[in-house]
């Protein structure tokens, strides 16, 4: 089985689209057996221009909020015809399709307990419609709905915590991971796909065209995230957080990440800026202190 | 020819409407069905709940889902994975389910669905009328409404062997009166197991997500292919409106009850005044028929049945040598003072050498009684209109003029 080919080169993705990426990692851990079910996003665009398909494993896409449901209902359908024990279900989608407009049919569909997994490629914001903020948007990155001006700094709200969320439902396996970490997410996927019950797992995934970066640098910018401690690698099993990637005493200040993108870019032009910047790096020691990274 | 059903009164049995319908599901051998409570439909899926509890519906998954719009959207993941779908709904729910229910009949998935008719809000209101299937007549799911509980009953087998004909795959809404038929009991014949699996194979799907065949469902279309799936759409539509009326034929067969295929007439054979109406109110209208009838006043019923696809040719082969036809709705399409059914029968008769005045009543909304008295008058309207002429197209019935 030559797992590469489970997404096709030829769609439509930006360079140094996070998303193909993301998405191929997903298959790599999931394998050929597989249903996917995404919301709409970029991902789905990009992928399944009628008459052609990006796909090599059955797929579809509904609507933008109801991944979870039909997830759910692929899941049922297949344990009522018999089918179920060798298929995974897989549902992909975006940040504003998870953490927002989605959440109750995922909520739903976990509480429920069907056997699928969620994958988030998270890449905190709006992008398929114009880089608008979501409820994954981090602090102080301008998007189209929070521009930075003369009286704002950009988004005025941390990160709604999806992981805990979805760990609260009772999840028997909760992730996050980072496209800059192929092996660390086509391994987690890969578990996460063979533990019965819903399983999470929640993708960092930096966009070129959203977060202003040169397209070669979608990885480089990714493993920044990561090595600041704004993005801890973690598993969760039942609840409790098993086990995490740590960074080792060489920390990179959040800076180093801030200034490789242009939604951050006023917060070194303008006044105050500094403070900001001070307050970000606070959310990284907080990750710091509390996962032991 | 009108048909006459025959009722074998030996198998009998007095049930309540949703208890009649759920036994229907049942014995369709659905493989998955989803349910979210919402009045009146809520006692159909309680009833399903206990086939399952025990044990009674074997190879099916029950899916208590979170909301309405959960409730359909799991069934688009079920029904293409191929698994035959089932949900119930009402009101509020069917609207949230709005934007579902283009996605359902879009990917030509065939799930049926019962709904039992309720007003919608604001102000809110738990009783009957139509206005929140008619809502939904753009959504591309067949809709078929329901005379008494029987037909209710009888329409679910009816409607999963419409929908999944492989030249159609369309969705559909087996449309009965919330509590006039969903909350009453009658005298029923309960479907048979037999002859049931005998009358509706197994759902067998062309086109299934299935990872031996890869294939992707819902994708995005562009302006080159977008109006082409829009357009065989249609043309479901218009093969289900042969099929909606082979379908009642080989019911009426097989059980020996027919209710009508696209519609179903009483008395309009010499009927100078043609009333027509959906759902339950057919019932009130030919008890009223049958009373004039015995006065030599020439009045007919036209039952229409099928809403979705619209039997224009069909009506208008009825209404033809009428002088009068009058619609009743239990609807309004707000902005143009006039029902739904109202609105398409004018429609259909433009560009025809048809000329027959045709005037609207609305009725019955929010669960308002229809009496017979109410009936009688609007025959006397009728009768007024064959002198003179019409005078007001569309109006709303039994108006309290003290309280607006």
């Amino acid at each position: 089985m030559n797992q590469i080919s489970l997404l096709a080169p030829g769609h439509s993705g930006c360079a140094g689209c996070c998303d193909a990426m993301a998405a191929k990692f997903t298959l790599m851990g999931a394998g050929d057996n597989c249903i996917v079910v995404s919301p709409t996003g970029c991902l789905e665009v990009m992928t399944t221009p009628y008459p052609e398909t990006s796909w090599d494993v059955p797929w579809i896409h509904s609507l933008f909020e109801n991944a979870g449901a039909v997830a759910s209902g692929i899941e049922a359908g297949l344990k009522a015809l018999g089918k179920k024990e060798k298929t995974k279900v897989i549902a992909m989608g975006g940040d504003g399709a998870t953490l927002d407009i989605g959440l109750q049919a995922i909520s739903g569909a976990f509480e429920r307990g069907h056997d699928f997994t969620y994958v988030c490629i998270d890449n905190e914001a709006y992008m398929n419609t114009g880089v608008q903020r979501s409820g994954a948007t981090p602090y102080n990155a301008s998007t189209t709905t929070s521009p930075a001006g003369k009286v704002s700094f950009g988004n005025p709200r941390p990160k709604k915590n999806m992981p805990a969320i979805i760990a609260a439902h009772g999840s028997p396996y909760v992730a996050t991971t980072s496209l800059a970490y192929p092996k660390d997410m086509i391994a987690k996927v890969k578990k996460a796909t063979e533990i019965e019950g819903p399983t999470y797992i929640h993708c960092h995934a930096p966009c070129t065209t959203g977060w202003g970066f040169d397209t070669s640098k979608t990885v480089e910018v990714a493993k920044m995230a990561v090595k600041t401690g704004l993005w801890p690698l973690y598993e969760m099993e039942n609840g409790v957080v098993t086990k995490v990637r740590k960074l080792g005493k060489v920390k990179a200040p959040v800076e180093d990440y801030l200034k490789m993108q242009r939604r951050f870019k006023h917060l070194f032009t303008m006044e105050g800026g500094e403070e900001e910047i001070a307050k970000i790096q606070d959310i990284a020691n907080m990750n710091i202190e509390e996962y032991g990274l | 020819m009108p048909r006459e059903t025959t009722m074998d009164k030996s198998k009998m049995v007095v049930v309540e409407g949703s208890y009649a319908v759920a036994h229907s599901v049942k014995v369709c051998r659905p493989n998955v069905i989803s349910a979210y409570p919402i009045t009146p439909q809520t006692h159909i899926v309680e009833d399903l709940s206990q086939f399952m509890a025990d044990g009674e519906i074997p190879k099916c998954e029950y899916i208590n889902v979170e909301s309405e719009f959960s409730a359909l959207s799991a069934l688009v993941g079920s029904s293409a994975v191929g698994a035959r779908s089932y949900s119930a709904t009402t009101s509020q729910g069917l609207e949230l389910m709005h934007e579902v229910l283009f996605n359902v009949s879009g990917m030509r998935l065939p799930i049926v669905m019962t709904v039992a008719n309720r007003a919608v809000s604001a102000p809110i209101s738990i009783w009957n009328d139509q206005q929140d299937s008619i809502a939904q007549r753009d959504t591309g799911w067949i809709q078929l409404y329901a005379e008494n509980i029987q037909e209710a009953s009888d329409m679910t087998a009816q409607l999963f062997k419409i929908s999944e004909d492989k030249d159609i795959m369309m969705p559909s809404m087996a449309c009965m009166d919330g509590f006039i038929l969903s909350h009453v009991y009658e005298p029923v014949v309960l479907l048979e197991q037999d002859i049931t699996d005998e009358f509706l194979p197994s759902f067998d799907p062309e086109r299934t997500l299935d990872p031996s065949n890869p294939l992707t469902f819902g994708a995005f279309a562009d302006p080159n292919y977008y109006t082409e799936f829009r357009y065989l759409q249609e043309q479901a539509m218009q093969t289900a409106l042969k099929k909606i009326e082979t379908v009642a034929d080989e019911f009426s067969d097989m059980y020996g009850r027919y209710f009508g295929g696209l519609i179903d007439e009483y008395q309009t054979e010499d009927a100078d005044i043609i009333i027509m109406a959906m759902g339950s109110i057919v019932g009130t209208i030919k008890d009223v028929i049958d009373r004039l009838r015995e006065n030599n006043v020439k009045v007919g019923l036209l039952k229409v049945r099928a809403f979705r696809p619209f039997p224009a040719e069909a009506i208008k082969n009825v209404i033809k040598d009428a002088k009068v036809v009058v619609v009743l709705d239990k609807n309004i399409s707000l902005g143009i003072n006039a029902g739904a059914l109202f609105i398409e029968t004018k429609s259909v008769l433009y560009n025809t050498d048809i000329d027959v005045p045709v005037t609207g009543y609305m009725i019955g909304h929010g669960g308002r009684d229809i009496p017979t008295s109410t009936i009688d008058k609007i025959i006397d309207d009728a009768k007024e209109i064959m002198k003179s002429g019409i005078k007001t197209e569309s109006q709303f019935t039994d108006l309290k003029e003290e309280l607006v």
